[in-house]
């Protein structure tokens, strides 16, 4: 199935604003050559339509895919609206239309190019989600555990379980810099929150300490008679690294991690203080 | 001496432990306690060597009462003694894991004093982190050869995994590196960790919440390279000690020489990482392919092939059981196709429920064209243009690192063969003869 429409959707980037496109789409009998979110800047000789988001078109388009198609479509359509997979709207779109049609059996059929391909996009988050458990490094910020990341996709919603299991007494923070969400955590509370910009404050001594003696473990750990940087680097992207303890080897007062000034001053700081109270 | 000086020696010690895996349980914290375990391991970081760094994996000593002549940290040797306190090693742990660094902790230890004194120290600072930090990581602890039952019972209702190394594939070998250990010190605990775990799942039937005596199962290690055991026995000592022990995993270690002895190899020799890494994939067959340890290596076939790994070198062994059309050919046989893993096979029997498949949904599915072109057919038919000849099926079957060992190896002989004054290029014969002997397709 592809296009048959010159017209573009524009929606408000939201997952309910996406099911009021999939709404549009059979009210106009149209499949559009494209759906934009804000984020997407691009401009084009195509008719745009406008897709307002209203709840009731929402949630009938909600209520119809458990119904119609199975509960794992929706929850498969919500992974996929969390991956990095360029127009993965306009997929989803297609998707959704190819299942009512279908039935559920769609989801089985894995080596189809279109199911394949948002199979893989999804597999794509999950292994990201999954590499972030163990990449993700917490300095203690005032009895804030704080971090940043970088992902590729938007992977605070498939760690939040993870780290409040892990660490169901303590205040913890995950700042994800690409999508600018930020996962707050107090003992037995989780958010999920849009945040500009992040400000960490400088570490206290005890917080050097640990990191330094963290330093000396991973030096200490590998055989120098089995040196293999691919390996390392093949099974831990580089792109992780510069959040990583174990290879941010400067100086407090030069942390990255403490603030990005040229940050600081496009918009609001939000310090570790200034979430505390949101969390609660 | 600082925490920080004790952390490097005592890291640096524990290294040659090739078990990093914080696998095999699942479970959380409740409230007021910290820490989980996810049952597929997490890794936190890989070292400059890319091993795993999952859990802080350090000695509670280095000091030892024994003369093991493989080992670093061997009464003989002159180097620099040191020991954790239990309150310090838990409360390293606790920082580390706050921060997730770690999945949790490795501990390991030199004996010092004698068996019992370092296991109760190990129960000591377990205790610690068990019952005044209420820690729910992982913990993996080594069984001490020669502690009582009672203390690694006790060891056992604190770890999640235990293990002994088993260090030598014979009793010959052990007996002339590890003089102060007998096949009969490491297998006892193996036997009584086994049955305690046995009784344990018992008791669950019997009580509704039985403290929990190593969820996670035990596992072992074989150092690889020192002594002269072929690649087949120790396979088969491998497949023994899965059933028998119910181990649930059993690690190799390439000989890395660290020390000087008349009885190891030399100083100046390369570490054996490609056996490690033959005997790794072999191990894998056993586990998730479903392979005989008879059936990967047999006294015609003592050793692993150089160039081609396990499982190819199974199929080409075996070409009389291909193609197979993969529309229809059951799991357990998709498994055996070189191209093939578990993911990939799991996916074409899920996929072919709803429509037949092609080369091309192969290729999407994750299925290595490259080599299981050789051994498939789909719908009853063979990928069209395919190059049926002894160098293109052997390349295809040789990874890229393989092909450029092959080729080093190669241009090391002819080196040789101009040279008149070194011997004679035995070893690239013997690697031709390799290549020669393999059994074509056709």
């Amino acid at each position: 199935m592809s296009a048959d429409a010159d017209v573009i959707y524009r929606y408000d980037g939201s997952f309910a604003g996406l099911l009021c496109c999939v709404f549009a789409s059979y009210e106009q009998k149209e499949i559009p050559a494209a759906i934009y979110s804000p984020q997407d800047m691009q401009l084009s000789l195509l008719f745009t339509r406008e897709i307002y988001t209203e709840e009731d078109k929402s949630q009938r388009v909600l209520r119809s895919i458990p119904k119609k198609i199975h509960q794992d479509a929706l929850d498969f359509i919500r992974r996929i609206f969390l991956t990095c997979l360029p127009q993965k709207e306009w997929y989803i779109l297609l998707f959704l239309r190819r299942a009512y049609k279908e039935g559920p059996s769609i989801l089985q059929n894995v080596a189809d190019p279109l199911v394949n391909k948002l199979y893989k996009a999804v597999r794509h988050l999950e292994n990201e989600a999954h590499l972030l458990k163990g990449f993700i490094r917490f300095s203690d910020c005032e009895n804030v555990l704080a971090t940043k990341i970088g992902p590729k996709n938007q992977v605070l919603p498939l760690l939040a379980d993870h780290f409040c299991d892990r660490y169901p007494e303590e205040q913890f923070l995950i700042y994800d810099e690409v999508h600018r969400q930020a996962l707050l955590y107090q003992p037995y509370q989780i958010k999920l929150v849009e945040m500009d910009v992040m400000d960490f404050p400088v570490f206290d001594e005890s917080e050097e300490k640990y990191r330094e003696l963290w330093q000396a473990f991973y030096d200490a750990v590998e055989i120098k008679a089995r040196h293999n940087p691919k390996c390392r680097m093949s099974l831990m992207p580089k792109r992780y690294w510069k959040y990583m303890t174990e290879f941010d080897r400067m100086p407090a007062s030069q942390n990255p991690l403490a603030g990005n000034r040229s940050d600081a001053a496009v918009g609001e700081i939000i310090s570790i203080e200034a979430v505390s109270p949101a969390v609660k | 001496m600082d925490v920080m000086e004790k952390l490097k020696i005592l890291g640096d010690a524990a290294k040659y432990d090739a078990a990093c895996t914080s696998s095999g349980a699942s479970k959380k914290a409740g409230r007021g306690g910290i820490g989980s375990s996810i049952a597929a391991g997490i890794c936190h970081s890989f070292a400059g060597d890319g091993r795993c760094i999952s859990l802080l994996k350090v000695l509670l000593t280095n000091a030892c009462i024994y003369d093991c002549k493989y080992c670093v940290n061997r009464r003989s040797s002159d180097s620099v003694r040191t020991a954790f306190s239990p309150r310090e090693l838990a409360d390293l742990t606790m920082q580390f894991y706050r921060r997730n660094y770690i999945e949790g902790l490795f501990l390991s230890s030199g004996v010092f004093k004698n068996p019992d004194y370092t296991c109760e120290r190990m129960i000591e600072t377990l205790q610690i982190l068990r019952q005044e930090y209420h820690f729910a990581g992982y913990i993996h602890a080594k069984a001490i050869p020669g502690a009582d039952s009672a203390l690694l019972e006790k060891l056992g209702l604190l770890a999640d995994r235990m293990s002994i190394n088993i260090e030598m594939p014979t009793n010959e070998s052990l007996q002339l590196l590890a003089p102060d250990k007998s096949k009969q010190s490491i297998l006892e605990p193996m036997g009584f960790i086994k049955g305690r775990i046995a009784e344990n799942s018992h008791d669950i039937i019997k009580y509704k919440k039985p403290p929990a005596f190593v969820p996670a199962g035990q596992s072992t290690q074989m150092i690889v390279g020192a002594t002269k055991e072929s690649d087949r026995q120790i396979l088969n000592l491998t497949a023994g000690l899965y059933k028998k022990y119910e181990l649930k995993r059993v690690f190799f270690s390439a000989y890395i020489p660290a020390v000087e002895h008349s009885l190891l190899p030399a100083r100046d020799i390369e570490p054996p990482l490609w056996r490690e890494h033959r005997l790794y994939q072999a191990d894998w067959l056993l586990r998730f392919y479903g392979f005989d340890a008879k059936e990967i290596l047999d006294e015609a076939q003592p050793n692993f092939h150089p160039y081609v790994d396990p499982k190819c070198y199974w199929a080409l062994r075996h070409m009389d059981n291909f193609p197979v059309e993969v529309n229809r050919v059951p799991y357990e046989e998709l498994l055996r196709v070189p191209g093939i893993g578990v993911k990939s096979a799991q996916q074409i029997v899920r996929a072919r429920r709803s429509c037949s498949l092609d080369f091309e949904a192969l290729a999407r599915l994750g299925v290595v064209l490259k080599r299981a072109q050789y051994f498939l057919v789909c719908r009853g038919r063979k990928r069209s243009g395919l190059e049926l000849t002894r160098p293109a099926l052997l390349r295809a079957l040789m990874s890229k690192r393989e092909v450029s060992k092959y080729e080093l190896d190669q241009a090391l002989g002819e080196n040789q063969q101009l040279s008149l004054f070194r011997s004679a290029p035995r070893l690239t014969a013997a690697q031709e003869e390799e290549l020669r002997c393999l059994p074509m397709p056709m």
